[in-house]
């Protein structure tokens, strides 16, 4: 469920309700975005996207992780792919 | 695109595939909760890359699909009315109500529009003061922050035209009531990171100590998949339980509290019917009683319409993970996407969709 | 859902009494749809049962039994190409065309797709009564323009005017001849297993871009539709080997996925996509991810699949590319002998799966 697309946030702004709003850039596709549950969120910063509102911002610390555990599997065994069948 | 491209590498899949390969050696039954997840399983052929001994079951995390028929044809009946526009998201309208889905209310001339967020919809009352606008508030908790949005501000802007037919639904009470289905087989869960990173995953901690079993929070992207499934299978194969957190760039343990916050000043908890499932005590969201000006099945006096399921489909079984689609007698024959019998077969999310559209029997 | 499965077991009773069938009875049972829906005209699998079941039933004969995007017609000595489109779109104008370019281009490439040099179009116009003069000027002069561009002449029409509501603005129908070369033979027939798939460029631009212009799903984008004639491309690849080019497609309303099937169906051969080297722009894949899109079902309208022998796969590819509509082409899969009818992808993780037919058009949606 829950389609939630991660994009860049390219402005930040206030709507006449006081409440934030952004633009954020999926791929170069700009599309309004409410920020009002991510409020500390900078230009610049990725947050995932559903229905038009920014329900989190991406930590990028945590992003690198499954990397690094990859890094390390990569070291220690022999690259093994699968082969699906039909 | 950055955070998509990296999570669909073929040789990091690869990698932990390897490593999921050589930690099984029993059988194990998982389920991932979440519709979305199943369709990149089934989309990216992970589930045949994985080894035989895994099993994946599909779980009822489909908002489409479980929304009552009841409600479909409420949702019907409101957008035939000549003064509504009546909006949702793209994908209510092919789900079949008794005798009609909203796709042919709009093609008999019904005023029915595809938005993309609860908040356009507020737009377009504001837009057509003289008009009735309605919007088809489902989903998951991941949706709830969005359509409670959409009301507080309709009232603090004083857009009375607009209303919502509410159909929440929540994702605890029904974990909870698959595990405690005699007939269950799942040994682990694949948690739905977006409903994660809305509610946290505090909630889970009690399920998964009370019933012995991993619960793994999980991402959306294919190698977000593999990497669950691996942490699953890890906590199985040495007898480990509780929640863990593969999806931690988006979910904290918390969650997202703003959310929440104007999720509970606007909803409170109710009991929900779950299409094929019945009806699961406190497993959804109704508005509160400041807020019910805004519930279109009292605006337009539609909450005694009733409806009755089509007795071949199995789609309860299915999203309790006890069936699969392909165990439904109708699978393919008597249930296409052209003619569905159930709600799974229709939406994006729904297993049945998946298994028919990626060639799974 | 109960009650209509009873109801339509006593029409299936009656289809086969002699008083109510004498053979005309409607094809499409009247039980599943009594009326006509919208994904009948959608480009998957219902307009597809409409055509076969209804038209091509009706209108029986060994021209149109060959399903091609246009009918091939042996006059005299020689073979031309015959092809005819309508063109209803919404909005009427959106980034980089209009409907009236539109009409020029797709109808031109319907007779390219058919291995035929582009000669003449006729134009027919329905127009809604109230329809703003300057929009009209604006769509018959870009029509103009795409005509000109293109080195085509539009020799004949005809214009009805409609009730307010009863049109969206307008729709114009184009239909185009043109000469199909001695050596030619394109036909959807030929594919055969061991032949290569070669797409032209980039996908899904054009339905992206419409949908970018769409009331309540609106995104910003510097995308513009791919519209464009392609006859000078088709021209190169059968000027430099033209028995080897078995099947030409221009993927338009159903995308690429629907357009292999076609093909897979049609010729009884398996195909089997890559997904890795299919070219797609990062902005056509970022609205795809926020509108929950498959970019595979979505339209194209200056693409051409070309389904080629293996042995002259690189040469054509290299044709493709030197010219300017195909600097992107790439080989992107190949037609083999297993699961005839049928289209398998290989995903980018390297899991296979079956790319179907859309059943209808696709939706923006949530999950
Ligand atoms: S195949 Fe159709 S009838 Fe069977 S469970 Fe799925 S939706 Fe229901």
């Amino acid at each position: 469920m829950c389609l939630g697309v991660p994009g860049q946030v390219v402005e930040v702004s206030t709507d006449v309700l006081g409440m934030s709003m952004g633009r954020v850039s999926f791929g170069g596709v700009v599309k309004e975005v409410c920020l009002a549950y991510t409020s500390d969120v900078q230009v610049g910063e990725y947050v995932i996207v559903h229905v038009g509102f920014a329900i989190s911002k991406i930590d990028e610390e945590e992003a690198g992780k499954v990397f690094e555990l990859l890094r390390q599997m990569g070291e220690l065994e022999e690259l093994d792919v699968p082969q699906p069948e039909a | 695109m950055r955070y998509v491209d990296e999570y669909r590498g073929g040789e990091d899949a690869g990698r932990l595939l390897g490593a999921i390969r050589r930690t099984v050696t029993k059988p194990w039954v998982i389920m991932e909760i979440c519709g979305g997840q199943t369709h990149t399983l089934i989309k990216a052929g992970i589930d045949r890359m994985l080894p035989e001994e895994i099993t994946l079951v599909h779980g009822p995390g489909c908002p489409v699909c479980v929304t009552p028929m009841r409600l479909i044809d409420q949702a019907i009946a409101i957008a035939r009315r000549p003064e509504v526009i009546f909006t949702s998201f793209g994908d209510m309208l092919r789900v079949p109500g008794s005798n009609a889905d909203l796709l042919k209310v709009k093609s008999e001339g019904g005023d029915v529009r595809i938005v993309y967020s609860p908040l356009d919809a507020v737009k377009i009352a504001h837009a057509n003061p003289g008009r009735q606008v309605v919007f088809f508030a489902v989903g998951f908790e991941t949706t709830a922050p969005a359509n409670a949005m959409a009301v507080w501000r309709a009232e603090r802007a004083g857009v009375e035209n607009f209303s919502v037919l509410c159909s929440h639904v929540l994702v605890p009470p029904a974990m909870e009531a698959i595990l405690g289905s005699p007939d269950h087989r799942v040994q682990g869960f694949l948690a739905a990171g977006h409903v994660c990173t809305v509610m946290g995953y505090w909630q889970y901690e009690p399920i998964a100590d009370r019933h012995r079993i991993p619960v793994i929070v999980t991402g959306f992207e294919p190698l977000d998949l593999i990497q669950g499934t691996y942490m699953a299978i890890a906590a199985l194969e040495e007898g480990r339980h509780g929640v863990e957190n593969q999806y931690s760039r988006s979910v904290t343990r918390e969650g997202n509290t703003a959310a929440q916050q104007l999720m509970t000043e606007v909803f409170e908890t109710a009991d929900r019917e779950w299409r094929g499932i019945g009806v699961i005590p406190g497993s959804g969201y109704r508005l509160r009683e400041s807020f019910t000006a805004f519930d279109a099945s009292l605006r337009f006096d539609v909450a005694d319409i009733e409806a009755t399921e089509s007795e071949e489909c199995i789609a309860g079984l299915i999203m309790q993970g006890i069936e699969r689609p392909s165990a439904c007698p109708a699978f393919g024959t008597r249930c296409t996407p052209e003619k569905p019998l159930g709600a799974p077969m229709v939406s994006s999310e729904g297993a049945c969709a998946a298994y028919y559209q990626y060639g799974r029997s | 859902m109960r009650g209509l499965l009873p109801i339509r077991a006593q029409l299936m009773a009656n289809d086969t009494d002699p008083d109510l069938s004498g053979g005309m009875a409607c094809p499409i049972p009247i039980s599943d749809y009594p009326t006509v829906q919208l994904a009948h005209g959608g480009g998957g699998r219902l307009s597809q049962m409409l055509i076969e079941e209804m038209f091509v039933a009706a209108f029986d004969n060994p021209v149109l039994a060959q399903l091609h995007d246009g009918a091939i017609l042996d006059i005299g000595a020689n073979r031309l190409a015959l092809s005819t489109d309508s063109y209803v779109v919404h909005p009427l104008f959106f980034p980089g065309g209009d409907i009236g370019s539109l009409a020029v281009h797709g109808t031109v490439n319907d007779v390219a797709m058919c291995g035929a040099r582009p000669i003449a179009l006729s134009a027919g116009f329905i127009i809604e009564e109230g329809l703003p003069m300057e929009d009209l000027w604006r769509i018959v002069r870009s029509m103009s323009d795409a005509a000109h561009g293109a080195g085509v002449a539009v020799v004949t029409g005809d214009t009805k005017v409609v009730d307010r509501g009863k049109g969206d603005g307008i729709y114009i129908n184009t239909t185009g001849i043109g000469v199909i070369g001695d050596d030619v033979e394109i036909s959807p027939h030929r594919a055969r297993p061991g032949d290569v798939v070669l797409l032209s460029g980039a996908i899904a631009v054009h339905g992206i871009t419409i949908m970018s212009v769409r009331e309540g799903l609106e995104f910003e984008t510097r995308l513009e539709t791919d519209s464009a004639a392609l006859h000078t491309l088709t021209a190169a690849l059968l000027e430099r080997r033209g028995r080897d080019v078995h099947v030409l497609r221009d993927p338009t309303r159903g995308g690429v996925a629907s357009t292999l099937n076609e093909i897979a169906a049609q010729a009884g051969v398996g195909i089997r996509l890559d997904e890795e080297p299919i070219p797609i722009d990062e902005e056509v894949r970022g609205a795809c991810e926020i509108l929950g899109f498959d970019p595979l079902y979505v339209a194209n309208e200056g693409k051409c699949i070309a389904i080629v022998a293996r042995e002259a796969a690189d040469e054509l590819l290299q044709t493709m590319r030197g010219h300017p509509l195909g600097a992107r082409a790439a080989i992107v899969g190949e037609v083999v002998e297993e699961h005839p009818g049928k289209v398998f992808l290989r995903s980018r993780i390297g899991g296979l799966r079956v790319v179907d037919m859309l059943s209808g058009e696709q939706l923006p949606r949530i999950c």
